[in-house]
């Protein structure tokens, strides 16, 4: 006869992460406001194929979202990022809560009435923007203080207020606030963000008013180090959230650390369960990460590298202000179906450049094409069976030769099955 | 280039211009704008944004000075402009200047003309002019002219080597265009100069009509140095002067009033930098171009938000007549607060894409937060709204109303 195990046990923990038991109970009750069906898997790597559906309809994963910071797509109309292909964009909440503020936003409808999107909105909960944005923040167990940029204000961004005004611009996806550290620090600092990124996890599904028709992500922390991100896993994956995120990463660390605990992060996550990698949107770093098994990413840089005249390009990128194009009449990309290619060469947009605010918007065009392209392709690829040939012609269009492949890509690729020839 | 004439009323000509380019196939309405370009592109547009305004003009407006750093590139292209500008459809003109950029005074002389590209100054001859103009291949260009009357008082003397000048540039690319071949199929617009002297004006006019020109620009009249009454009587004495199968095209006029003033005048073409300037101001057009007395809509216009609006505007201005950058009484400016939380659209009842798909309240937090998307907004919408005044004009001319047209743009001018 065995005793039956103690309910206060091995999870116990000094710093603390509550049980699951009762936020569990509260969030399962509401029908969902998301599913995923997973489509196709790579019979070799964890790259998969998936349909998520949203609120706002469906999404063909993995995905690439383009930030929209302020509620705008950086010059492009709601129309024109429609046509591209885009069905699940990002608004930042700590820019958003401070102008216009949630309260107008509400009464606009929400964030899709106001900047008038009719397809899926994500929102992240405003602590990264704060800790990297604003110089004296400062993080106590209640929540982030900090002092408003533009009235001066102390302002406490909790775990409540950042979901009440996630619920108020009423993002499809809503992410919880989570305890931020830089992904270059280590020590104890790591450990108590992590826990406290549980306990703050509880606090926004209690705080989460419309569960029906917002999906709240959770956030995995613990650095880089593996066994503080495997318990954040363990605790996290036990709660009923609807999603995760793998946070606390592409912050300037090595690229080797990255990788191994994106891996980590996905070995342990439901297979159920869409998986976003944020802050990602390097080509490369997109190709490996899916191949690793994520299905979400975001990043600003397509957007903002295109207003400094950088276009994407499958070998690389184009600086067009450069001397070099101010006569090549060839588009930026000859295979690419963009609006800027099938009318615009490299010549046109390198004078445009010192002329107009347009050509900008040119070149913001083509790069969100060209991520949306490139997961399109990948895509296709993992349903066709082909993903990691794919990997493969992708690996040497971009670098020409083996010899120029990122070590870190090659391992990484590696430890799930893809040898790069 | 053809000009059919429908109808003279009091000096405002109504009509079509046909084979407007090489390619054949466009027409004209005139009174009517052109499209204002800079490096042939629509201020803050894409090709498909530009897609959305309805009435674009035909034919669109580049100015060299924008062109002259490219004119390299061009030659090495071949293809003309164009079709470099990804506009390989629409209708080339060119003129000498960008009208919304002042050019400092002083520096023409008997030889050249200088024009501010995006490298500084530029030193046009005749002959290189004309070499621009070859890579360029404009459908219509203006002539190499000198206009530098416009900074303040100048002399007579001064008024009269405008003139000079202006016909001996003339003369010259005229001949020139005989030995260049690229130019065969490019129309020369002559220019008429003469500050606001009379008899120099005149005789810039009546030496110009010799000439083999396509059409004639009005050179001279932007900024505020003349008086408004001089303004207008010089208009009138020389549009007297020029024949009448040919258009008459002024720059740098823009004021939906001060439009109707021109057309009374015999002026068939302006250009469309004045939404451009509006749109740079963070300002909407949001006057009412409806001239049919229809008396529903009337009692909107006088117990609603057109009011409401224009009301405030008054209290903090004054009365004077303005500058390019200054808010004239025919727009809103969106960056003021009242806008934050409003709901409606710029102009109730306007069917451009912002009005159709956009609040004040998102204009004003695009302004705001100074987020691109807030200039091409703006400019969708003024472009819209300032080609629908256009349009106005030629119905208004039509039905012999364009009094009541000017009556309700002159009480708004208020
Ligand atoms: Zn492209
Ligand atoms: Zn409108």
């Amino acid at each position: 006869m065995s005793s039956p195990p103690s309910p206060s046990g091995a999870l116990r923990h000094v710093t603390g992460a509550p049980e699951a038991g009762a936020a569990m109970a509260a969030s399962s009750t509401a029908p969902a406001a998301l599913s995923l069906r997973v489509v196709a898997e790579c019979g070799r790597s964890r790259a998969r194929a998936c349909e998520l559906r949203l609120p706002h309809g469906t999404v063909e994963c993995p995905v690439f979202m383009p930030v929209g910071t302020q509620g705008t797509m950086k010059g492009l109309t709601a129309s024109q990022l429609d046509r591209l292909g885009c069905r699940l964009c990002l608004g930042n909440t700590y820019h958003l809560g401070m102008r216009p503020g949630p309260d107008l936003i509400k009464k606009a409808n929400g964030l899709h009435g106001f900047m008038n999107w009719s397809r899926n909105l994500l929102t992240d909960s405003g602590g990264f923007q704060m800790v990297s944005l604003v110089e004296l923040s400062e993080v106590t167990e209640e929540g982030v203080q900090f002092c408003s940029p533009y009235d001066g204000k102390e302002i406490l961004l909790t775990p409540e207020k950042s979901i009440e005004i996630q619920n108020a611009l009423g993002s499809d996806i809503m992410m919880q606030l989570d305890d931020v550290v830089s992904s270059t620090v280590s020590g104890p600092r790591v450990e108590e963000a992590m826990f406290r990124s549980i306990r703050w996890l509880d606090r926004c599904i209690a705080a989460h008013s419309q569960p029906s028709k917002q999906n709240l992500f959770a956030i995995i922390q613990g650095g880089l180090d593996p066994t503080l991100r495997t318990k954040c896993l363990e605790e996290m994956s036990k709660r009923d959230v609807p999603g995760f995120a793998i946070g606390g990463l592409s912050g300037g660390e090595a690229k080797d650390h990255f990788w191994r605990m994106v891996a980590l992060s996905t070995d342990h996550l439901p297979r159920s369960k869409p998986r976003y990698l944020m802050g990602v949107g390097y080509a490369t770093d997109l190709v490996v990460c899916v191949a690793l098994g994520c299905d979400m990413f975001d990043c600003v840089f397509p957007t903002r590298t295109a207003r400094f005249g950088s276009a994407l390009v499958p070998w690389g990128s184009l600086q067009l202000k450069n001397k070099q194009y101010a006569k090549d009449f060839r588009p930026i990309d000859e295979n690419c179906h963009c609006p800027t290619c099938q009318r615009y060469s490299r010549a046109f947009l390198n004078a445009l450049f010192r002329i107009d605010t347009a050509a900008m918007h040119h070149v913001t065009v083509h790069n969100i094409a060209y991520q949306l392209n490139l997961m399109r392709s990948i895509r296709e690829s993992i349903i066709e069976q082909r993903f990691p040939e794919f990997v493969q012609n992708f690996m040497k269009t971009m670098y020409g030769n083996s010899d120029h492949y990122p070590q870190w890509a090659t391992e990484a690729l590696d430890s799930v099955g893809i040898t790069l020839e | 280039m053809k000009l059919s004439l429908s109808k003279i009323v009091d000096g405002c000509r109504l009509g079509t211009l046909t084979n407007l380019s090489r390619k054949g196939v466009q027409s004209m309405d005139i009174p009517g704008c052109l499209l204002y370009t800079r490096m042939g592109s629509a201020p803050h547009l894409t090709h498909d944004t530009l897609q959305t305004v309805k009435g674009v003009p035909v034919v669109a407006q580049l100015s060299l000075s924008t062109l002259a750093d490219l004119h390299e590139v061009l030659a090495e292209y071949k293809e003309g402009a164009a079709k470099f500008i990804g506009m390989a459809e629409s209708v080339l003109y060119c003129s000498l200047h960008d009208p919304v950029i002042c050019s400092p005074p002083g520096y023409n002389n008997n030889k050249t003309v200088s024009i501010w590209g995006c490298g500084g100054r530029i030193e046009m001859t005749a002959s290189k002019f004309m070499t621009i103009q070859q890579v360029i291949q404009p459908d219509w260009f203006q002539c190499l002219s000198d206009g530098d009357t416009i900074a303040g008082e100048i002399s007579k003397k001064r008024a009269k080597k405008s003139v000079d000048r202006s016909l001996s540039f003339l003369d010259e690319c005229l001949q020139l265009q005989e030995e260049l071949p690229g130019l065969q199929k490019s129309l020369i617009i002559g220019v008429i100069e003469g500050g606001d002297v009379l008899e120099e004006r005149l005789r810039s006019a009546k030496e110009t009509a010799k000439r083999p020109v396509a059409g004639f620009i009005l050179d001279g009249f932007q900024g505020s140095a003349m008086t408004k009454e001089t303004k207008l009587q010089l208009l009138s004495s020389v549009t007297a002067e020029l024949p009448e199968e040919k258009p008459r095209l002024i720059h740098g006029i823009g004021r939906p009033d001060e439009v109707l003033e021109c057309v009374e005048r015999g002026v068939d073409i302006f250009d469309s930098c004045f939404p451009y300037q509006v749109t740079e101001r963070g300002c909407a057009l949001f006057f009412n171009y409806n001239y049919q007395p229809d008396p529903e809509t009337e009692v909107i216009q006088e117990n609603g938000q057109t009011d409401v609006r224009k009301e405030d505007d008054e209290k903090s201005e004054n009365v004077t007549p303005s500058g390019p950058q200054e808010m004239t009484h025919f727009e809103i400016c969106l960056k003021e607060k009242r806008y934050q939380d409003d709901f409606g659209p710029l102009v109730k009842g306007c069917s451009c894409y912002c009005c159709q798909n956009h609040s004040c309240a998102y204009i004003h937090h695009l302004l705001v937060t100074n987020e691109l998307l807030a200039g091409v907004l703006l400019m969708t919408h003024n472009f819209q709204h300032y080609f629908g005044f256009f349009c106005s004009i030629r119905d208004a001319l039509k039905e012999n109303k364009l009094d009541q047209l000017k009556k309700s743009v002159n009480s708004q001018a208020l």
